[in-house]
């Protein structure tokens, strides 16, 4: 080889390999990036809310003066929801991925359910509140109840259920269905006492996840039309209510008046990501001490 | 009806095989009806949507639908569309131009760049910011994100376009990056050892060979993105106001679909004005534009599974 020919081919893989740096520092910073951005979030929220997150906060009633505002009630309304969305989509997800993997393989039935199931997930929750306003608030004459609001939610979250469950009940093991109809169990049996209980695991933890998502949700409760004003707290399913979510917006919108609220909506916020965070710990501790090989 | 023979020969009839045996052909039907649900939903939302829309679109004639005039609550009101798709495409544009290179170097950098070990740091957390609710995106762009550019911008107003698409834009990149990173962890080994053996640099074998092989997953991780982007509803609402105005100028107020959709219920639109179809009218119009982007993204990904399968 001659010498500029070797000279050009040096200068090249120069050029190469300083390309190639730069442009895996780009991707690191890239992947770094979202992470700090998550913590000048959590930061950002944490300060705002020190000084007014304490138990005053966590037990009052809400109040026009933030000085006296608490959320008691507000806790009690997402709870409240939780208490709708836990059965309804517990029985009802359930129930669809049992039928959809046990009973309904390769059937047309199937497929429309699961084509409806991937493109309700892909729906904008805001569309869930104008199917909740139209059908829960106005045509059942729920109002803006906790009731009408769990319903919405809890339909919002099934395509979640559904798919999770489904999972956990496909990575049951045939040779357990084939045992039990071997020892002259009928179908219903095998389900209920063997694939249902081995995928138990799954099973919650793809539900405690969806219960995480709903109670973060606001827009579907926001559409429902619960009202932004001093609520008492509910004392049944059917009473007017504010959430944590829908609590953060309407303090968030009313920082422009009183700047004071951005701290109590900090506090709120701090309040939900702690439930939340609860949640999907909870949900993991269960994947981990639960969840079976085989 | 099951009989049991014992050794004292006497009958016994065991109720619990009966009731299995009844329950066996009953549950069945149970589950049939439960799974109903999830059809009975999307034909309640499509016939929610359209029975309210129509009556919108019996009211207003198309040429003021598709008008820059937007003003609902006017003594007489103008119901142009164009101001709120004007104000969701500008804001889904912002969060794209932030999500799409991020998040695609986030995949590369999982997927080609970095040992097994930090991948499996980084991508739970990354997966934590996909949980965040919106709501939390709204106060941090509303109250810490827009007070910042106002400083580096000083014409910017406290509701902008800007604010809320950079956020929106963060709040996207999970999805990008973890279905992007799917797409790319799913092309073979053996075309990346193929490349460094003819001595390609690793930027060379992720730019040259694993992109160019995952590009379907990673388009429809982009469009998933951007279905995302033109649905999402509270950091917008909060961050970008309530402005009907059409215009570009990204510094100031806009009101996107769902904005719009938020801020009329939450206040009171009267049942059976025109002001409250036309809460279904935009709702249609953003459920077919997300279900449009939706079954493209799933399209995408169905055709790259069946070439990698």
């Amino acid at each position: 080889m001659n010498m500029p020919a070797k000279q050009a081919l040096k200068r090249r893989l120069k050029r190469r390999k300083r390309l190639d740096l730069v442009m895996r520092a780009l991707s690191f910073f890239a992947a770094v990036f979202s992470l700090v951005v998550l913590a000048i979030v959590l930061y950002r929220v944490v300060v705002q809310s020190i000084g007014w997150l304490n138990i005053k906060f966590l037990t009052g009633t809400l109040s026009m003066f933030p000085e006296k505002a608490g959320i008691s009630g507000v806790i009690l309304g997402s709870l409240l929801l939780m208490v709708i969305v836990i059965p309804v989509t517990l029985i009802l997800g359930v129930a669809t991925a049992v039928y959809l993997e046990e009973y309904s393989r390769r059937s047309v039935l199937r497929s429309v359910v699961q084509t409806a199931i991937a493109n309700l997930a892909g729906v904008p929750s805001v569309i869930f509140g104008l199917l909740g306003l139209t059908v829960f608030s106005r045509f059942l004459g729920l109002g803006s109840s906790i009731l009408a609001g769990g319903l919405t939610l809890s339909l919002l979250v099934l395509p979640l259920v559904v798919v999770s469950s489904s999972e956990a009940i496909k990575a049951v093991p045939l040779f357990l269905r084939d045992a039990s109809y071997a020892l002259g169990a009928t179908k219903w049996t095998t389900t209920w006492r063997v694939v249902l209980p081995t995928a138990m695991p799954g099973i919650l933890t793809g539900n405690i996840l969806a219960l995480s998502r709903a109670i973060g949700e606001t827009a579907p409760l926001v559409v429902l039309g619960i009202p932004a004003l001093i609520l008492r707290s509910p004392r049944s399913l059917l009473d007017d209510f504010t959430a944590l979510p829908v609590q953060i917006y309407y303090w968030t919108l009313d920082t422009v008046l009183t700047p004071e609220y951005a701290h109590l909506a900090a506090a709120t916020i701090l309040v939900l990501l702690v439930m939340m965070f609860v949640l999907n710990g909870s949900a993991i501790v269960i994947r981990r001490k639960f969840a079976r090989r085989y | 009806m099951a009989i049991l023979h014992t050794s004292t020969g006497k009958h016994h009839r065991i109720p619990s095989v009966t009731r299995g045996r009844k329950l066996d052909r009953l549950m069945p039907l149970v589950l049939l009806v439960a799974s109903m649900v999830p059809i009975l939903t999307t034909f309640g939302i499509v016939i929610t949507l359209a029975a309210d829309a129509w009556r919108f679109f019996a009211v207003v004639p198309l040429s003021e639908v598709f008008s820059t005039e937007l003003a609902p609550l006017r003594a007489e009101p103008s119901f142009g569309i164009l101001p709120l798709v004007n104000g969701t495409v500008l804001t889904s544009l912002i969060a794209m131009l932030v999500a799409i290179p991020v998040g695609l170097g986030t995949a590369l950098y999982l997927s080609e760049f970095t040992s097994n070990r930090v991948r499996k740091i980084i991508k739970p957390i990354i997966e934590v910011i996909a949980g965040v609710p919106t709501i939390v995106y709204g106060y941090f762009a509303y109250s810490f994100v827009t007070p910042l550019l106002i400083k580096l911008l000083p014409g910017l107003g406290a509701k902008n376009v800007l604010s809320p698409g950079l956020v929106m834009g963060v709040m996207i990149i999970p999805i990008v990056a973890s279905l992007s990173e799917d797409a790319m962890n799913a092309v073979q080994g053996s075309l990346r050892e193929g490349a460094y053996a003819l001595g390609s640099t690793r930027f060379e074998v992720a730019g040259k060979v694993v992109m160019p092989a995952a590009m379907s997953g990673i388009i429809a991780s982009f469009v998933l993105g951007i279905s995302r982007a033109v649905g999402e509803t509270m950091i917008v609402s909060i961050a970008s106001g309530s402005s009907k105005r059409f215009s570009f100028d990204i510094t100031q107020s806009m009101q996107t679909m769902t904005g719009y959709i938020v801020e009329f219920t939450s206040g009171d639109a009267a049942s059976g004005t025109t002001g409250y179809y036309s809460l279904y009218a935009v709702g249609l119009l953003l459920f077919i534009f997300t279900l449009i982007l939706n079954l493209v993204s799933q399209a995408i990904t169905r055709r790259f599974r069946l070439r990698a399968g």
